[in-house]
């Protein structure tokens, strides 16, 4: 059970004369003929961000947000507006405009609040205070210092730490109440090298929902930078990637980009209830290889796609999306799981108090499975092997989605061999991951790094999967 | 402090005076010079589909930015808050980091002597009052002239009708303060074609600075389901080496990538494959591409850049030569240029074009693609290798024979913008970059 609505609600409310007693009230002024829910979402959120370039800290930046969001529901209607002031008078101003919306129907009121209960996933710690800016300062150079004396082919060097502190206070219509701190931190290095007039970049980095000390765990820091530093090395030795249709074997942990794109956000609820996505009306059905099974788990600790609770105050859970290739479940908000007859999943994420919440991934993953990975390798005559990847892009209505390869080789007669350029890989979701024919022993997260986009919104996400092998999927090389 | 009410130039004072007292409160805890921007926004989106309202939102932002240095340290901080508080909280968090950062030779504000004195009038606000309700309406006719078009637009993704206004003043301890009202409208459509099994959506829209300059609510329904509905049985085609003709959507895209690529935050890190390109021949000696950033009206014109500085009309490639670089104060100083006026990015850059539209280039393309999508971010502009997710259609003998999903179209920006055979009359315009089409000799097309 989270104990933190004492000082959530002192920071959020009490600045502004306001306290928990008087959410029924305001819900109240959301209420009314034609509204079947209403919420009322509280934020404050402090961020840092510290870049170290040219072998010195340039600069930093702080940030303070803070705000309400006021929606009102009716039917598959929203009205949504909000307000950097927390004050009753801005409140009844953004409940009127929300509100305005609806025109028949109706919920009576709310009375009672009850609190969600949850157990929450990460402590409470403000990040940004839990180290020095000295020591900050100090980490980031003491990084760029020991790169670059890993390599005299290093050219340039950018360190960059970032951490973010949330407190979040949502109040709905429905009688329910959730709070949440969220600690989140980020440090990121990325280097170029050059030889023979030949320049290639790497980068590397890694966090979660945890304090910057993760960082100095286990050498951490300078681990992303090694990682970076050896990807640019592999990339100088890079051929052009093949152009065409060719088996291609991802390796564990961030390759899981793959299913955030070809499965993931085609089993968000809002696009299957408007049956804009190719998996729409599909459950039950199979969809991908049998070796398939995918899930959505909110519910790790300190991993940076996690939520104790959910940005609509539904605990957050693990949803399996896909079990043996056959279609279980979509992720869902409260609105569209309303909509649908289902239950929420705890999957309502929203960027911010300025924006509306929508169904959104956590940390979606593919469990394990039982070859070894060698073995996979193996059963390649001439493919690919995709070491680690960029970002991607799903058209979820088609199906057809792309990521990038930021490290990948050669696939010949069973072993990798040459390392080849970055390139860009398209398919189509159910048709890829119908193609999946082998499944590592090997399931590995993400090292913390991933953010997801949907209609301008930015969350914090994480992928997963292990080692696996597609047998046809398109490669957009320049080569042979 | 005075609180600012309204949008609207009436709030300009009340603005330029928040930004004096930030200054003057950052001069008062220590720092030795500083930067300041403050900004008040509203808007208006609404969002329509199958014939029903889906949202009505109402956007009210605030919020103020300081970049403040103490001696060659520098620090930044940003708020959403307003009112005496948050500026000495803000001030100070700004200051508390440039004390920890290290030394920087070449961070500062410009030159006095170079801020920008007369700023030209551009004419950019446009407020445009508009309940809800005929907001809704603009959107709903636009959704109904598009499900109307075609019996196979069966569904839809949303029609939303958007208004914005914001006003902004920048302010410096050099002396500059700049402000101006701005607006954005903007009406887009997207919509979902079914047939024989296949879904596809396309979209249209458009987006101007007069609410009622914005193309009628029906065309832009009906280019919307048009759109949709010709993507409809799209395929790969074989891997292959063909010419390929970005629509001029998407070619603004292609010059976008080379404006990254002559900027000078990318040269001074070394990220850039046109490092001491200055003066070589990079594109046909036909080609050139300018800036005018004093257009009235136009999406991309400002009258000062980020540091304060004039901005000023000028070529960057001219017969197909590089001029100059994009730069900013710090990163000129960085590569010991004088600053360009970028600081924040060029403001609405023209590429010179022929008189042949787009069905004149395909003819003359004869047999290739034609790129009228692309996915992912495939770019590496260290290298200039470039790889990315494509769709479009499949031309021969100089005409569109099918429609082409699930390809990758592949090069190297340095051989594809020396490759331009010509740029289409066929001008975009809803963006901060003008370009026609682009026809290229030669990518790799990467399919079945």
């Amino acid at each position: 059970m989270s104990d933190w609505l004492l000082p959530v609600s002192e920071r959020l409310l009490t600045p502004g004369g306001l306290g928990i007693d008087d959410l029924p009230g305001l819900l109240g002024e959301l209420a009314g003929p034609g509204i079947d829910a209403a919420d009322l979402y509280f934020q404050d959120q402090v961020s840092e961000s510290w870049v170290l370039e040219d072998g010195i800290v340039k600069e930093g930046g702080f940030h303070l947000e803070q705000g309400v969001g006021v929606r009102a529901l009716a039917g598959e209607k929203t009205g949504f507006a909000y307000s950097n002031a927390i004050t009753a008078e801005a409140l009844r101003q953004a409940a009127q405009a929300a509100r305005s919306i609806a025109r028949s129907g109706g919920r009576t009121p709310v009375e009672v609040l009850a609190r969600a209960s949850f157990a929450p996933l990460y402590a409470e710690g403000n990040p940004l205070d839990a180290m020095s800016r000295a020591d900050k300062v100090e980490l980031l150079k003491r990084v760029d210092v020991a790169t670059r004396a890993l390599d005299p082919r290093i050219k340039q060097v950018t360190v960059s730490l970032a951490g973010v502190w949330e407190h979040i206070l949502v109040a709905a219509l429905d009688g329910s109440l959730a709070s949440d701190i969220r600690p989140l931190v980020r440090f990121n290095v990325s280097v170029i090298v050059e030889q023979n007039g030949r320049r290639e970049r790497g980068g590397h980095g890694g966090g979660g929902r945890t304090g910057y000390d993760y960082f100095l765990d286990q050498d951490r820091a300078m681990g992303y930078a090694r990682e970076a530093l050896r990807q640019a090395l592999v990339n100088l030795e890079a051929l052009p990637a093949p152009a065409g249709t060719l088996p291609v074997v991802l390796g564990p942990g961030w390759s899981g980009v793959l299913l955030h794109e070809a499965v993931g956000h085609g089993l968000e609820g809002d696009f299957n209830r408007k049956g804009s996505s190719a998996y729409s009306g599909r459950i039950g059905e199979r969809v991908a290889s049998p070796l398939c099974t995918i899930v959505d788990d909110g519910t790790l600790a300190n991993r940076r796609g996690s939520l104790s609770v959910d940005d609509e105050g539904t605990p957050t859970q693990c949803t399996t999306l896909i079990e043996n290739g056959v279609l279980k479940g979509y992720m869902q908000d409260k609105l569209n799981a309303r909509l649908m007859g289902v239950a929420a999943t705890g999957n309502g994420r929203r960027e911010s108090y300025a924006h509306l919440p929508m169904p959104r991934m956590t940390n979606t993953y593919m469990l394990a499975g039982e070859s070894e990975p060698e073995e996979i390798i193996r059963s390649v005559k001439k493919g690919i092997y995709c070491a680690n990847l960029g970002g991607g892009q799903v058209d979820i209505t088609s199906g057809k989605f792309v990521f990038s390869t930021s490290e990948a080789y050669l696939i010949e007669d069973g072993r990798i061999t040459a390392p080849v350029k970055g390139a860009t890989l398209i398919g189509n979701g159910p048709e890829a991951m119908s193609r999946v024919s082998m499944v590592g022993n090997d399931l590995a997260l993400d090292s913390g790094v991933g953010t997801c986009g949907k209609d301008g919104q930015s969350v914090p996400v994480g992928v997963g999967q292990p080692t696996l092998k597609i047998d046809g999927i398109t490669v957009g090389g320049t080569g042979a | 402090m005075s609180e600012v009410e309204g949008i609207g130039p009436q709030a300009l004072p009340g603005l330029q005076e928040r930004v004096a007292q930030i200054i003057d409160e950052a001069r008062r805890q220590g720092a030795s010079a500083c930067e300041v921007s403050v900004s008040l926004e509203q808007g208006l989106s609404t969002t329509v589909r199958r014939g029903e309202v889906e949202t009505v939102e109402f956007n009210r932002d605030q919020g103020f930015g300081i970049t403040l240095y103490v001696g060659q340290c520098k620090g930044s901080a940003s708020t959403t808050g307003s009112g005496p508080q948050a500026i000495r909280e803000t001030v100070a968090a700004a200051l508390a980091i440039a004390r920890h950062a290290s030394e920087d030779t070449y961070a500062g504000l410009a030159d006095a002597a170079l801020m920008a004195r007369e700023l030209p009038e551009l004419d950019l606000y446009h407020p445009w009052q508009i309940s809800p309700e005929q907001a809704i309406e603009q959107a709903l006719t636009c959704e109904a002239a598009a499900f109307a078009s075609d019996p196979r637009i069966r569904n839809a993704d949303g029609t939303s009708l958007n208004t914005h206004q914001g006003c902004r003043a920048y302010g410096n301890s050099n002396g500059f303060i700049g402000s101006y009202c701005s607006t954005r409208h903007s009406l887009s459509c997207v919509m979902i074609a079914e047939a024989d099994g296949q879904m596809q959506r396309d979209y249209f829209y458009d987006v101007n600075r007069i609410g009622q300059a914005l193309l009628d609510p029906t065309s832009i329904g009906r280019r919307a389901a048009e759109r949709a509905v010709r993507r409809l049985g799209a395929r790969p085609v074989p891997t292959c080496e063909v010419p390929v003709l970005f629509s001029a959507e998407l070619a603004t895209g292609l010059f976008g990538h080379f404006l990254a690529a002559i900027s000078g935050a990318n040269l001074y890190r070394k990220a850039s494959y046109l490092e001491d390109s200055l003066g070589q021949v990079l594109f046909p000696e036909w080609l050139t591409l300018d800036e005018r950033p004093h257009i009235q009206r136009a999406l991309g014109s400002a009258a000062y850049d980020g540091d304060g500085l004039a901005t000023y009309a000028k070529p960057f490639v001219e017969n197909g030569r590089l001029l100059s670089y994009v730069l900013g104060t710090y990163s000129g100083r960085k590569l010991g240029m004088a600053s360009t006026a970028n600081a924040g990015g060029v403001h609405n850059l023209f590429v010179s074009h022929g008189d042949e539209d787009q069905a004149a280039l395909i003819r003359r393309m004869g047999r290739g693609l034609l790129v009228t999508e692309l996915m992912g971010q495939g770019l590496n502009l260290v290298t200039g290798d470039y790889s990315r997710g494509a769709g479009g259609y499949w031309v021969e003998n100089g005409e569109i024979q099918f429609p082409v999903q699930e390809v990758t179209i592949a090069g190297n920006l340095r051989d594809m913008f020396r490759q331009i055979v010509a740029v289409g009359s066929d001008v975009e315009t809803r963006s901060n970059i003008r370009s026609g089409s682009v026809l290229l000799e030669r990518m790799t097309v990467a399919g079945s």
